[in-house]
């Protein structure tokens, strides 16, 4: 085995404000810092894309980040991972789509690239941590095992991407800004000059230009793309045509192009009969959901029964509910009074007060 | 640290000697060669002394040299120079034949022609060591062929092609033959009176002169269109004021190069050996691309089983040491090898070599650097 210095740190490098000040501070704190951006795909700009870049990991963001490292004093190495990201994001991506379900690339991509694949080339480089810029703390408790909490900012915090990360992982693993809001973070960028300090949000999924997934399925995942089929009611009556399952979301309400009258919302997606479900907004409200794919940061803190929040997508508060160990596979969660717009495919992540406990990829909803 | 510099194939530092070539034209010698007046005279006369002694070492005519910004830009005039020229006199796309290991300048030339719909393209394959064989050229030129392009010497595992036999078969069929010799031209003798070669580009920076000077050899009589349309410099076929330190420094580089040629190769070959053989010796699985009959002297490209070569140049780097893989995208990251992969490498072996590119710089010291340094480093990639 090799001996990894703790002096060193692999900084993961977005190219944007996040990254760079995680970078800056653990600069300052004496790590002897390497920057690596990971070049994740080819660039839309390519393909006439003219849209401005609100997305990560495109050149001149990777450009952004060796300006940064370079003021830094810091090497700075791009690296290609264009195929591994391809098959554990992209095609992931579509692949659930065409199964009816709603997948999350962030979360396959921390969970692969990040923290698989560039955790794998930080000890080859004789780094013993990688840092990253997300919201999100890890502590060590009493035990002596570690905890993944929530950031400071809680508007910012990122620790539904990251609930895949187990006790070796965090080992591994600093978030140099988890303790800092947003305006803080900016202002120490600012401060220090460096150029991305006031870089607009990365919000979209960086790969697919104009949030258009429906269409980027059609033009670079062709194998996944749905033939159209039904609209249909809960009593199976057709309401109209839909251009393929690949286009829709459980809980999505706009873009459906048809009219019956009433707000009508996709509840579910039949693959079978390549059905897409409609229904009254009050229809999608859940009593619960299983999840399978589970992961915990420490099983040792989880328990049958427990009482937990449950978040079951990125940006929403999370709602109280029951874990339910069901079987080693599988967990069900029960919340306290019906959620709406449970989406089979998206992760579920537990939390107990600021900890995250883990979470799952959520199988079904239940009434 | 200590470091050292093993990627002389991706560019030289400038000779001193061409630098003070240079410096007058920085300064005093502001003319423009294409002034009447006595600035002007100085210039024209300078730029073609250039050219003359430049043509002299390579055994043309001074009138069959063209100045440019680079081998690209010499592929680009070449290629598109004569597909154009004969796409004048006919109506239909026409037939191009290539090496699929050329160099992108090549290329990516040839592919935007195609999706444009100018020309057709039949590729060449290589052998597993990555060399081609005349005859699968003979078998692939069409009625319609305008022109031949295959590199002299391979960029990433520097094997020599043989360009001087694949011309000949163009020549008998009047078909034009390019060949891209930006990577032999200061490594390997080039005589253009010995040579069935209608247009052959190169570049100064990889022999010791400055970059963004470079040459197209056109033969007389072989008829191109210009790209670059502008003032009547560079025989009507490049407008544009020349670029007077660039062009005087390309000339005497060359000078240099050509100078101490034999003693150089010698040493190189010696080195390359030393370093080969400690690779090969002490890092097991290292397995060598390329042909070791027909390489140049100063090239070895290694792979390593397991290892991936961006890993490994990073690791290096940290080391100090100067290496290279395949091409670098545009934000600086390595891609797969296409030459590794035409030679029947599976994609993950084509990520995992890496080049050393020795040069005048290059010294025993450093080759026992090197061999102290990568026996390590593979060992620790492959166990992280």
């Amino acid at each position: 085995m090799n001996s990894l210095s703790k002096k060193i740190v692999v900084a993961a490098m977005s190219g944007g404000v996040d990254s760079s000040v995680a970078a800056l501070l653990l600069k300052q704190q004496g790590y002897e810092v390497i920057g690596i951006s990971m070049k994740t795909h080819e660039s839309m700009e390519n393909e006439g894309c003219s849209a401005p870049s609100k997305t990560c990991c495109t050149v001149s963001d990777i450009m952004d980040a060796r300006r940064v490292c370079q003021l830094l004093d810091v090497p700075f190495y791009a690296m290609n991972y264009v195929e591994a990201f391809h098959d554990k994001v992209v095609d992931y991506f579509g692949r659930e789509y065409a199964a009816g379900r709603t997948p999350n690339p962030c979360v396959a991509c921390n969970h692969h690239l990040k923290f698989d694949a560039l955790l794998k080339h930080a000890r080859q480089l004789g780094a013993y941590y990688l840092a990253t810029g997300h919201y999100a703390q890890k502590i060590r408790d009493e035990q002596g095992m570690y905890r993944l909490l929530k950031s400071r900012d809680d508007h910012k915090d990122q620790t539904y991407f990251l609930y895949g990360l187990g006790q070796e992982q965090l080992e591994h693993t600093l978030f140099p800004i988890g303790h800092l809001t947003k305006d803080e973070v900016r202002d120490i960028a600012r401060r220090a000059g460096l150029k991305t300090a006031d870089k607009p949000e990365s919000q979209e999924i960086c790969f697919v230009p104009n949030n258009d997934y429906a269409g980027f399925i059609e033009n670079h995942l062709p194998q996944y793309r749905g033939t159209p089929g039904d609209f249909v009611d809960e009593e199976g009556k057709v309401l109209g045509a839909h251009r393929g399952i690949h286009a829709y979301t459980v809980g999505q309400r706009r873009g459906l192009g048809v009219a019956t009258g009433d707000r009508v919302y996709v509840s579910a997606i039949l693959t079978e009969k390549n059905q897409v479900v409609l229904s009254s907004k009050e229809s999608l409200l859940m009593k619960g959901f299983t999840t399978v794919e589970n992961k915990w940061v420490n099983r040792e803190r989880v328990a049958d029964g427990m009482e937990i929040e449950v978040k079951v997508r990125h940006r929403v508060t999370a709602s109280p509910a029951f874990l339910l160990l069901e079987t080693p596979q599988k967990v069900r969660v029960q919340f306290k009074s019906p959620e709406g717009a449970v989406t089979p495919g998206q992760s579920a992540v537990f939390y107990c007060g600021d900890e995250v406990l883990g979470g799952g990829f959520i199988e079904a909803g239940y009434r | 640290m200590r470091r050292v510099y093993l990627d002389y194939n991706a560019t030289t530092p400038v000779d001193p000697r061409v630098r003070d070539a240079m410096i007058p034209y920085l300064g005093e010698e502001y003319g423009n060669p294409s002034s009447l007046h006595w600035a002007g005279a100085r210039a024209r006369n300078d730029l073609e002394q250039a050219r003359e002694s430049i043509a002299a070492i390579l055994g043309c005519e001074s009138g069959e040299i063209y100045f440019t910004s680079g081998g690209t830009e010499s592929s680009n005039m070449a290629i598109k120079g004569v597909v154009c020229q004969a796409l004048k006199q006919r109506q239909a796309p026409v037939h191009v034949v290539a090496s699929v290991v050329e160099h992108q300048a090549v290329l990516k030339t040839l592919a935007f022609l195609e999706s444009s719909g100018l020309i057709r393209v039949t590729w060449i394959p290589v052998n597993a060591e990555g060399e081609l064989d005349p005859g699968e050229f003979q078998s692939a030129v069409k009625d319609d062929t305008v022109l031949i392009s295959a590199m002299f010497v391979n960029n990433e595992t520097g094997n020599i092609f043989p360009v001087d036999a694949i011309g000949k078969l163009a020549s008998e069929r009047g078909i034009a033959f390019h060949t891209d010799a930006v990577q032999a031209v200061g490594k390997l003798p080039v005589n253009l009176k010995r040579l069935s070669v209608d247009l052959l580009s190169f570049s100064a920076h990889k022999f010791y002169g400055p970059k963004g000077a470079g040459v197209l050899y056109k033969r007389k009589g072989v008829p191109i269109v210009s790209l670059i349309h502008g003032g009547s410099q560079e025989g009507e076929r490049r407008g544009g004021t020349q670029n007077m330190p660039g062009i005087i420094g390309c000339a005497r580089a060359l000078g240099c190069v050509t100078a101490d040629l034999d003693g150089e190769t010698a040493r190189l070959e010696k080195l390359r050996a030393e370093l080969e053989e400690g690779v090969l010796q002490q890092v097991p699985g290292a397995r060598i691309r390329g042909s070791r009959q027909r390489r140049v002297c100063n090239t070895l490209n290694v792979g390593f089983d397991g290892v991936e070569s961006e890993s490994l140049l990073v690791a290096l780097d940290r080391e100090g040491i100067a290496v290279s893989s395949g091409p670098a995208c545009a934000s600086g990251a390595v891609e797969p090898s296409h030459v590794l992969m035409a030679m029947g490498l599976s994609p993950k072996q084509a990520k995992g070599s890496v080049r050393f590119s020795l040069g005048r710089g290059t010294s025993q010291h450093d080759i026992e650097y090197v061999l102290e340094k990568l026996p390590d480093i593979v060992k620790k990639l492959r166990s992280a």
